[in-house]
């Protein structure tokens, strides 16, 4: 961790940030500002943008208009700063890999690039795992491990090259409950040194240490977790979304909790 | 019968330096084909590897029309198989990079292209025509020491790369985009592995023939995958299991004198699909 202080400016900026495809418009108007140390949970139907946005922010694709700066640079000169968890790939089952061959390809923005990794990156590979609770499952098959522990692998990745931001795409899609609950918990503690950005179409993410969440929708919004409402959400989702209940209160009109 | 088979095979080994030749070819060529046949088996790109071992007929039939007409000596024939092969790399890459939906299109183009530019040249060039037959079904038993130094030399080379370059060429594999987040230039990465295809596709052409070579190319690294959790694992076994493929369809086919690249696919496959059957869950 570097002990420079740091002023509270943004790690991400958005200034009248626009994206679309061909003609058809996507974002548009987009004002946002996360700072350090937020925890975000960027919530939308699907196809409303939210990868879109994502992307945008790792410079995989250019706005149409506006502006977007992560760490005060275009995102693409930020790249070593951020640790990306992509959604869950369509994966080989048979690919052969371990897990912590797949933690080592984070290393390799800060490796020398021709031969073998150095103990330096598969030292920082491993600590990686032991943090995201698989130290014992290095050597194992990754295609092998279940979806719970992929995911984890994936965020062991992410952390290996010492990230500053962590962005993650839609990471619980497809895990059970109690596995998410411990995923959860998880992203909590990262988010003591790390900023965090989290993809999500459910609305399982206003447990407790979701700090804001950027609605995308028509418009971009951000609310501070406790401003959120059933009025919101419904706005967002239309009316009749089925929520997961946790500490926000509903509104009498627009959806069933 | 096979001890029949087996002793008439350690004889000709014994006496004969063709069969010496062959043999070495057959193991030299399992090398590069164990370490790139895993890149092209878990990258998805047999197909892309198929239209490359074709138009290497080009490459042959061009350099062989020159040779016999002008007396045109500065390249072999497995030279001119090289060019091709790495010129329709150069092209099937570009065009799936950029062209994505019609990918597979344009390889069967280049493919054909290929094939029939050789088959004209082979057809221009006067004498007999059992070449063409030799080019598409392998004719192991026909290597000549210097086939042989341009194998082993490729080998060294496909190795060296690979050895320097395997971290990229893994995680270009796994996840191109998280790749190139990591600042890897995952296009030229595509080029490289395309190339090495290309390169190893020539060493096999020598030893099974233009139309055989897909199945030794991903086969042995197919069924290696089946028991390998590594990669390097994937490469080792997929070399040893290529090498002993082409050492008994050499066996196999010396007494009963049949094509020696036919009864090495014939073994390939089905030690593939008896694997395959096997280790099914």
């Amino acid at each position: 961790m570097t002990t420079e202080t740091k002023t509270a400016t943004s790690i991400i900026a958005c200034h009248d940030l626009a994206f679309g495809y061909e003609n058809k418009p996507l974002l548009q108007k987009v004002n946002i500002a996360i700072p350090q140390g937020d925890f975000v949970c960027v919530v939308g139907p699907n196809g409303s943008g939210k990868t879109t946005l994502l992307k945008l922010a790792l410079g995989l694709l250019q706005p149409t208009s506006g502006q977007i700066e992560v760490f005060g640079k275009a995102p693409r000169h930020a790249r070593g700063r951020i640790g990306y968890v992509p959604q869950h790939p369509r994966l080989d089952p048979l690919f052969p890999v371990s897990a912590l061959d797949v933690t080592l390809m984070g290393r390799l923005g800060r490796a020398p690039s021709l031969l073998s990794w150095r103990g330096k990156d598969q030292e920082r590979a491993r600590q990686a795992l032991d943090e995201v609770g698989l130290g014992d499952r290095m050597d194992h098959h990754f295609a092998a491990l279940s979806g719970g522990q992929k995911q984890r692998v994936l965020i062991a990745r992410a952390l290996a090259g010492d990230p500053e931001l962590l962005l993650l795409d839609e990471p619980t899609a497809g895990l059970d409950a109690h596995v998410e609950e411990g995923f959860y918990r998880l992203l909590e503690e990262l988010n003591k040194r790390l900023t965090i950005v989290l993809v999500s179409h459910d609305l399982g993410f206003v447990s407790g240490f979701v700090k804001s969440v950027i609605c995308v929708g028509r418009d971009v919004l951000v609310h501070p977790t406790s401003e959120i409402t059933g009025e919101i959400i419904a706005d967002l989702y239309g009316s009749d979304m089925r929520l997961v209940r946790h500490d926000h209160r509903c509104s009498e009109e627009g959806h069933q909790c | 019968m096979l001890a029949f088979l087996g002793t008439a095979f350690f004889d000709a080994v014994r006496d004969h330096h063709f069969m010496q030749y062959a043999l070495l070819a057959g193991v030299l060529a399992s090398v590069s084909c164990g370490v790139v046949g895993s890149f092209v088996v878990i990258r998805r790109i047999s197909y892309i590897a198929g239209g490359i071992a074709h138009t290497t007929l080009a490459g042959l039939g061009v350099v062989h029309y020159l040779q016999v007409v002008h007396g045109f000596t500065a390249i072999s024939p497995m030279g001119g198989a090289v060019i091709a092969a790495l010129l329709a790399a150069a092209i099937i890459g570009w065009v799936s990079l950029h062209l994505k939906q019609r990918e597979d299109t344009v390889i069967g183009a280049v493919w054909a292209m290929g094939m029939a530019i050789g088959v004209v040249f082979i057809s221009l060039t006067p004498g007999y025509t059992t070449d063409l037959m030799s080019y598409l079904f392998g004719n192991i038993l026909m290597v000549s020491s210097t086939d042989l130094w341009l194998i082993a030399a490729l080998d060294v080379l496909v190795l060296v790369v690979v050895a320097l370059f395997h971290k990229q060429l893994l995680a270009v594999c796994f996840d191109s985009e998280f790749a190139a987040l990591q600042g890897v230039h995952i296009n030229r990465f595509y080029f490289l592995l395309l190339g090495l295809t290309a390169l190893t596709v020539v060493l096999l052409v020598s030893v099974v023939g233009i139309i055989l070579v897909i199945a030794l190319l991903t086969l042995p690294a197919a069924m290696a995958n089946l028991f390998a959790r590594r990669l390097w694992q994937m490469m080792a076994i997929a070399t040893l299991i290529c090498a002993s493929l082409t050492t008994s369809g050499l066996a196999l086919s010396y007494a009963p004198d049949l094509p020696a690249g036919a009864v090495t696919i014939l073994l390939t496959g089905s030690a593939f699909f008896v694997t395959a059957l096997l280790r099914r869950r």
